[in-house]
């Protein structure tokens, strides 16, 4: 099957990529892209671990085709921190040891980054709710709600 | 002194940015060729036909391999040698694999191998307990038995007793990052191998099997897995051993990873358990003899099953002294994937039995639960005559009655207790229920060989410092303790600690990291590594300076020697130029472990952890559905190594547990193929399900066993805590009317529900 020529901004770059009409978008930034920090954790849009934002909509990339990234602005965890300074939501993930084996990790990130900006005073259900398509198998989630509270409430501080 | 610190996980930024590495984020060389495997539909029979032409002439395939071209071993069993890497004409469980695809593309191999034409002569599967009991389907010739006293005399001597059976399910792991391999074949004939797997020298001497190499001639490498929790303990072996025997036939790099629905239907899960027993009581409620029968569903190969079902019975005890006490236990063949290792390893299994128990009899004298189980503990730490396990050894750390105590205490048990019964007197649909469990939970490998570590540790003459051990890192944080072991031997910063990929290499003939051993086994041979180099530098030192070896101090990245004070960078300078060697290996045994498997007698644990939970729920009595409302969990780390991965391990293990017990229901079908085989079907717990209050706090004093740092492993232990919440439904289904719940597990809502039901009828 011929490939089909995408041009799209990913990360604030504009990118170029030769997509397999089947391939997903999820392929397409791990294979294509080499951002690996998108995850594949199950392939049907179950679990969260391939999450990025698409014209700032939370998506699983595993359930769109690449060919549908053209023209768009696409945001993944590679983009998240900026010069090299974490963003917020980062650093409260490291310091309240948010994680384990870190597999869902850049999922759960992306999709508390656009909570937030949906939602800067999301209370604690809110958190839970919005979050409940990201599976971790690690940690129990304690510690994950906790960083995403306390990450709100700095970044809303800071605003 | 790092070690005790709550410092982050050490990859912990390179998660957060996207940055660390799993198998499938290697960069790998253009020429790479993606491995998938063709699979049984049928789960009992004889392939009588197999056409794979069809497969052979799709797109980017470039080679099939069939058991046939296998050159040397095919198999890829931990010990029994019964699992064929691919079928040999005999089909042993719907989902078996039985010819290798070799393609260009992962997806283009997973399409090939759906092509093949394959003809079956089906026989009539084993699929559950009944069909595998009246075939006489098991591993061993018969039923296992440990025995204390004398059960039969003494059962018919008690004022009370009660018989019950009740069905407990397995578990999928469900870690994240499915099972990976990838192969790149090296010169003159060696292999390397990055494989997801908590074992690294079992694949190492299965890939040298598969390609009838020495051990010596293959190279395994695990820097880091996406969870594992036991499904990586030996399910890793088949894609491993998969991209090697590839590797070698196409001379190019190799690469295979699972999709979830794959995963799911090819690996074994948790064991699923029947328990039947029979109890004798007192008035008060101690108990005087019980008998308890296991009947486990092994799958179709041995894998773990022995080593699983054994810790069950010797976890049949759990907390509770019971004079009288037989276990017998059944380990069944059946044509379903093979059941294998999953965190507690056939404790949790073996524990919920005499925790339904202690239920059971409670109920029976209109007792509080917890004053039954308090009843029947164990005899404490400072008790002058410790109890014997019904295996023969005495319990000698006991502190369960302490620890309760004090979680009764601060979770406010009785005084919620007593709120829940008057609400639920007000309440005629959503009924409330709570519940405390206790674990007492043995520590150490039951294969007592296992017991054992080694490491590998430099000093670089700039002061930064590199170690290896035979542990690998899966989420729960053993690189970052074994770090801070590292760092406060040398009394140096963490920042000048670097730990690296497990690599059979570096350390040879390791243990798989399991039975919660890591940083017990791996820590300590750390410190010995580290010990052995530092001896060296403190006699040089010491001579250098005029003084002992014993006026040598390293403490905040210095070091003393008497009243001088230098850098430990210039230290190891120093040493280096005077050609004292700063490399060291390091060697650990567990001490005093021995025992007799088949008697069940002897000391197969080092020490017991132990830990409690209070889990408080709601049900809905008109849909079953049911939430917790909240947890308060006092958890025994000894002297932690790390605080916040600690908490992290207990936080993780109590929600996994409790998922294990309520939502994650597996489903077979009566032709044996698995209907729970993707996040879609099969639920485990999510975010919205994390209990609305969470308090948990770590017991933290001094292990008394001589353990690194006199911490205790904290794996599995907490596990078992999630019993809690399934003892929170019990009672809450019990509000409903007087019969006994009868629940069985996992208690979905279907089965809140029917168990509801019956307590009214």
């Amino acid at each position: 099957m011929s490939k089909i020529h995408i041009t799209t901004k990913v990360n604030g770059e504009e990118v170029e990529f030769l997509a397999d009409p089947r391939d997903t978008l999820l392929d397409c930034l791990r294979d294509q892209l080499e951002l690996t920090g998108t995850k594949e954790g199950c392939s049907t849009g179950d679990c969260g671990a391939c999450s990025v934002t698409v014209d700032g909509t939370l998506v699983c990339s595993c359930l769109m085709l690449g060919v549908e990234a053209q023209d768009k602005q696409i945001e993944t965890i590679e983009g998240m921190a900026e010069d090299g300074e974490l963003h917020p939501l980062q650093r409260k993930f490291i310091e309240h040891a948010a994680l384990q084996c870190g597999f869902c990790t850049p999922g759960i990130l992306v999709a508390a980054k656009a909570l937030l900006a949906k939602n800067p005073d999301p209370n604690e259900t809110e958190v839970r709710y919005w979050l409940a398509g990201n599976l971790c198998r690690c940690t129990g989630y304690d510690k994950i709600i906790r960083a995403v509270m306390d990450a709100a409430a700095e970044m809303r501080g800071a605003a | 002194m790092s070690v005790s610190k709550p410092l982050p996980h050490d990859a912990a930024k390179l998660h957060v940015t996207g940055r660390a590495n799993y198998i499938d984020d290697i960069p790998v060389p253009a020429n790479c060729l993606h491995l998938a495997f063709g699979t049984a539909t049928i789960a009992r029979g004889r392939v009588t036909n197999m056409d794979l032409s069809p497969v052979k002439t799709a797109r980017g395939v470039i080679a099939v391999i069939t058991a046939d071209d296998l050159p040397y071993a095919n198999d890829v069993s931990p010990s029994a040698h019964d699992e064929p890497l691919l079928c040999d004409g005999q089909v042993h469980y719907h989902g078996q694999p039985l010819f290798l695809v070799v393609a260009d593309s992962h997806l283009n191999a997973r399409r090939a191998a759906r092509l093949a034409q394959v003809e079956y002569a089906l026989d009539t599967p084993i699929l559950t307990i009944e069909q595998a009991l009246s075939a006489d389907s098991r591993f061993e010739e018969g039923p296992r038995i440990y025995t204390r006293g004398d059960v039969d005399y003494a059962l018919p001597q008690a004022k009370h007793t009660l018989t019950g059976s009740f069905d407990i399910g397995g578990q999928e792991h469900f870690y994240l990052e499915g099972q990976a391999a990838l192969a790149l074949p090296q010169e003159d004939d060696e292999m390397i191998v990055h494989s997801s797997t908590q074992h690294p020298t079992e694949i190492q001497h299965k890939v040298a099997e598969a390609l009838g190499l020495g051990m010596h001639q293959v190279r395994i490498q695990t820097r880091r897995m996406g969870g594992g929790f036991g499904g990586k303990e030996s399910q890793g072996n088949a894609l491993a051993v998969a991209c090697a025997v590839a590797a070698r036939a196409t001379g190019r790099p190799c690469k295979m990873r699972y999709d979830r629905d794959d995963d799911m239907i090819i690996t074994g899960k948790r064991h699923d358990f029947r328990i039947t027993y029979q109890v004798g009581f007192d008035d008060d409620g101690r108990l005087l003899a019980i008998d308890f029968t296991h009947y486990t569903r092994g799958g179709w190969a041995q894998d773990l099953t022995l080593p699983v079902a054994d810790r069950a019975m010797l976890h049949a005890d759990n907390a509770y002294f019971v004079p009288h006490m037989r276990v017998t236990s059944h380990r069944l063949k059946t044509n379903t994937t093979s059941a294998t290792a999953f965190r507690g390893f056939g404790g949790p299994q073996g524990m919920i039995g005499i925790e339904r128990v202690m239920d059971h009899v409670a109920r029976h004298l209109g007792r509080d639960p917890w004053d039954i189980r308090r009843l029947n503990f164990y005899a404490n730490a400072n008790s002058p005559k410790p109890q014997d396990t019904h295996y023969g050894m005495p319990v000698r750390d006991f502190i369960l009655d302490d620890l309760c105590d004090e979680l009764i205490k601060t979770s406010a048990y009785h005084t919620r207790r007593a709120d829940i019964a008057q609400w639920n007197a007000n309440s005629p649909i959503l009924k409330r229920g709570i519940a405390i469990s206790p674990v007492k939970f043995g520590i150490s490998f039951t294969l007592t060989h296992l017991n054992q570590a080694g490491a590998l540790v430099h000093v670089y003459q700039d002061g930064t410092i590199r170690i290896n051990h035979g542990g690998t890192e899966m989420g729960q944080g053993l690189f970052q303790k074994v770090a801070q072991v590292a760092a406060s031997r040398f009394g140096v910063g963490i920042e000048a600690i670097k730990i690296t990929a497990t690599d059979t290499a570096k350390v040879p003939n390791t243990s798989a990291t399991a039975a919660s051993s890591g940083s017990d086994l791996n820590g300590m041979a750390v410190q010995i590594a580290c010990d052995t180099i530092l001896s060296r530098m403190a006699e040089f030192l010491a001579h250098q300076y005029n003084k002992t070896a014993d006026d040598v101090v390293f403490c905040d990245g210095t070091v003393r020697i008497g009243r001088r004070e230098i850098s430990f960078a210039q230290a190891a300078m120093a040493c280096y130029q005077a050609r004292v060697s700063l490399s060291a290996t390091g060697f650990y045994k567990t001490p005093d472990v021995a025992w007799d498997r088949i008697a069940g007698r002897g000391q197969p644990f080092y020490y017991f952890a132990y830990g409690a939970a209070v889990t408080e729920v709601v049900i809905d009595t008109l849909t079953g559905e049911n939430r917790i409302l909240r947890a308060d969990i006092l958890h025994d780390t000894g002297n932690s190594l790390n605080p916040a991965l600690d908490i992290g391990q207990i936080e993780g293990a109590y929600v996994q547990g409790s998922g294990w017990l309520t939502t994650e229901e597996l489903v077979w079908d009566d032709q044996g193929r698995l209907r729970t085989h993707a996040p879609s079907t099969y639920k485990i717990p999510a975010m919205a399900d994390r209990p609305d209050v969470f308090n948990l706090s770590l017991w933290g004093r001094d292990n008394p066993a001589q353990t690194v740092y006199r911490s205790k492993a904290v794996g599995e232990p907490p596990f078992m805590l999630g019993i809690s919440t399934y003892l929170a439904l019990v009672d809450a289904v019990s509000a409903c009317g007087s019969g006994y719940a009868n629940l069985d597990a996992p208690a979905t809502a279907e089965r809140v529900l029917a168990a509801v039901e019956r307590v009214r009828a």
